[in-house]
């Protein structure tokens, strides 16, 4: 097999650049990611955490040969991405999460039966192959309806099912859960658990903390195009020791009260989130300074509903790294 | 054979998958038609009576080629918005032998707007369809699909590189019709026109059916048809590895 990883990312870089207007065109440029390495073993579930346009999809094109890095170079199951994408397209699987991907006015069985074929599935082995992922992902006995039919779960889990025709070694799964209704999302998990027991190198993109805790041996948070940290879930966790946080759920809190709680003293974070005419203030506070008084105070004069005092959670820690980059 | 399976597969479910769109349906049955009429009346205003079976004919070309440039523009475009692009592109196959597919079967539901044509000149204007070589009509009309798919690969590595592919297929089907002669014979079209007629599959296609419908030498015009055809594949196959990789450098095969 060569290599000991089976992904090996190195200072990976990546910038987009437009141009808009034909008179006088007018170039802008992005820079996705900013300088990525990390590496991933063999059979090991591996997660990429991180908020929207943190650069988690462009890394896994990189990885999985979509996209051509700017700078740096990557590796998969030793074959230079760049390169080697014959080789690398091979032994990797790709699932992306939404309603696109899958030939809608085609049924499910067709359009297994043709990626069987692009992937050079052996004739002989077909059938076989379609039938068990099928039965895999719990869709036997449907896969003569067309897809532009199916649930949004439904075409989940045959995305899953596409990827994994060709028995590949590494799989790509870009957010693989986003829109999935709770019961569609805990299969899907378990699915995927699953085929790391059995020895697939998966790569996870999510921003959903709980996914990524219950599934990945590790997890590097990315932000910014940046990866901020590295580690397994315990020891993230870790990162929000000597915190405390307060919830505040409020209604009609002015930015100049936020402020005023990010200035007092022990506070390190100050989240504020909308939920239809509630806001829920989160603070983060250093554990050993009981801000809630303090906090309780500034905001007086506001309407207030629920207010709570709780040890931080693996979430809490992802939140602390990612406002801190 | 694993090549031609894949081939094969490949273009029986892109044109199960292109005729199952209603809009698709649509504009197959309806413009052919249109064409055919035009045509019709044409030929019937210039005293040309004894030439309506060619008109229809030529409409039907028209209908084909159409047929391949939208649909080789268009199931570009398709398949990025449908997001599929990125899929099938990652298979570990050449670029061309992934495309191809999507091309021909363009040309085979093209195949539609020839037999739609000929069917209402006989019905509705009582053109006799009286072949002068029956045979080497339906071997044209075969080598003309294929061999438009050949182009159409060609036509599709731009396509792949450019997120607005259908502006580009706008502006080539009205002179493609033209310089082929597939309506107008080429001989009274400007003299500068005729070199680049000469190189187009489109051409020899239109020519051989018309020669197999009013008579002529219609295997040379199919042998030079075919042979166009294929020096498109081979041009269009080594353009397409390069404008894949210039794809994934330039991120065009999503959409963001």
């Amino acid at each position: 097999m060569g290599s000991d990883y089976a992904i090996e990312a190195d200072d990976l870089r990546r910038t987009y650049r437009a141009r808009t207007g034909w008179l006088r065109p007018k170039r802008t440029e992005v820079e996705a990611v900013r300088g990525v390495t990390f590496t991933v073993g063999r059979g090991e579930l591996f997660g990429l955490l991180g908020p929207n346009g943190a650069g988690k999809t462009t890394t896994i094109k990189m990885l999985n040969t979509l996209l051509i890095p700017t700078s740096g170079t990557a590796r998969v199951c030793g074959h230079d991405v760049v390169e080697q994408t014959k080789e690398v397209r091979r032994r990797i699987g790709y699932v992306f999460g939404g309603d696109r991907g899958l030939y809608d006015r085609l049924s499910a069985l067709d359009n297994l039966r043709y990626f069987a074929e692009l992937y050079g599935v052996a004739p002989r082995e077909q059938k076989r192959r379609i039938a068990e992922l099928l039965e895999l992902v719990g869709l036997a006995g449907r896969e003569r309806e067309r897809v532009e039919g199916y649930s949004r779960g439904m075409r989940q889990r045959l995305h899953i099912a596409r990827g994994l025709l060709h028995s590949p070694d590494v799989l790509f799964l870009d957010e693989p859960s986003i829109g999935v209704d709770p019961v569609a999302a805990r299969e899907l998990r378990r699915t995927v658990g699953d085929l790391a027991a059995t020895g697939t190198t998966v790569l996870l993109t999510t921003h959903y903390m709980a996914e990524a805790d219950e599934l990945c041996d590790r997890i590097a948070v990315i932000a910014d195009g940046e990866i901020q940290a590295l580690g397994t879930p315990a020891e993230l966790r870790r990162r929000a020791d000597g915190l405390r946080v307060v919830e505040v759920e409020a209604y009609g809190v002015p930015e100049t009260a936020v402020d005023a709680l990010r200035g007092l003293p022990g506070v390190r974070e100050t989240a504020v989130e909308v939920k239809g005419a509630l806001q829920l203030l989160t603070v983060h506070s250093d554990a050993h300074v009981d801000v809630q008084g303090d906090v309780l105070r500034e905001l007086a004069g506001i309407r207030l509903g629920r207010v709570n005092s709780r040890e931080p959670t693996l979430e809490d820690a992802y939140v602390a790294i990612v406002s801190t980059a | 054979m694993r090549t031609l399976r894949l081939l094969t597969v490949g273009t029986l479910l892109h044109a199960k998958q292109i005729s199952r769109s209603p809009f698709e349906v649509a504009i197959a049955l309806v413009v052919p038609v249109v064409q055919a009429t035009l045509a019709v009346y044409l030929f019937r205003s210039g005293g040309e009576q004894h030439r309506l079976l060619e008109a229809a004919v030529g409409a039907g070309v028209m209908g084909v080629w159409s047929s391949v440039l939208f649909g080789s523009g268009g199931a570009i475009q398709n398949q990025r918005w449908q997001g599929t692009l990125e899929m099938i592109m990652l298979a570990p196959r050449r670029p061309a032998l992934v495309i191809l597919p999507i091309t021909i079967a363009t040309g085979v539901t093209g195949t539609y707007a020839l037999l739609a044509t000929l069917v209402w000149g006989r019905v509705l204007y009582g053109i006799r369809l009286d072949f002068a070589h029956p045979v080497a009509f339906v071997v044209a009309a075969v080598v003309c699909v294929i061999g438009l798919g050949m182009f159409g690969l060609l036509l599709a590595s731009t396509f792949v590189l450019m997120r607005n592919a259908n502006a580009l297929a706008n502006t080539l089907e009205y002179p493609v019709w033209l310089i082929s002669g597939m309506l107008v014979p080429i001989t009274v079209l400007p003299a500068w026109t005729t070199p680049i007629a000469a190189i187009l599959p489109t051409t020899w296609g239109a020519r051989a059916l018309r020669e197999a419908t009013s008579g002529g030498p219609v295997w040379p015009s199919i042998l030079l048809c075919l042979g166009i055809s294929l020096v498109c594949l081979v041009i269009g196959a080594l353009t397409l590895t390069h404008v894949e990789r210039r794809a994934r450098a330039a991120a065009t095969l999503a959409l963001a």
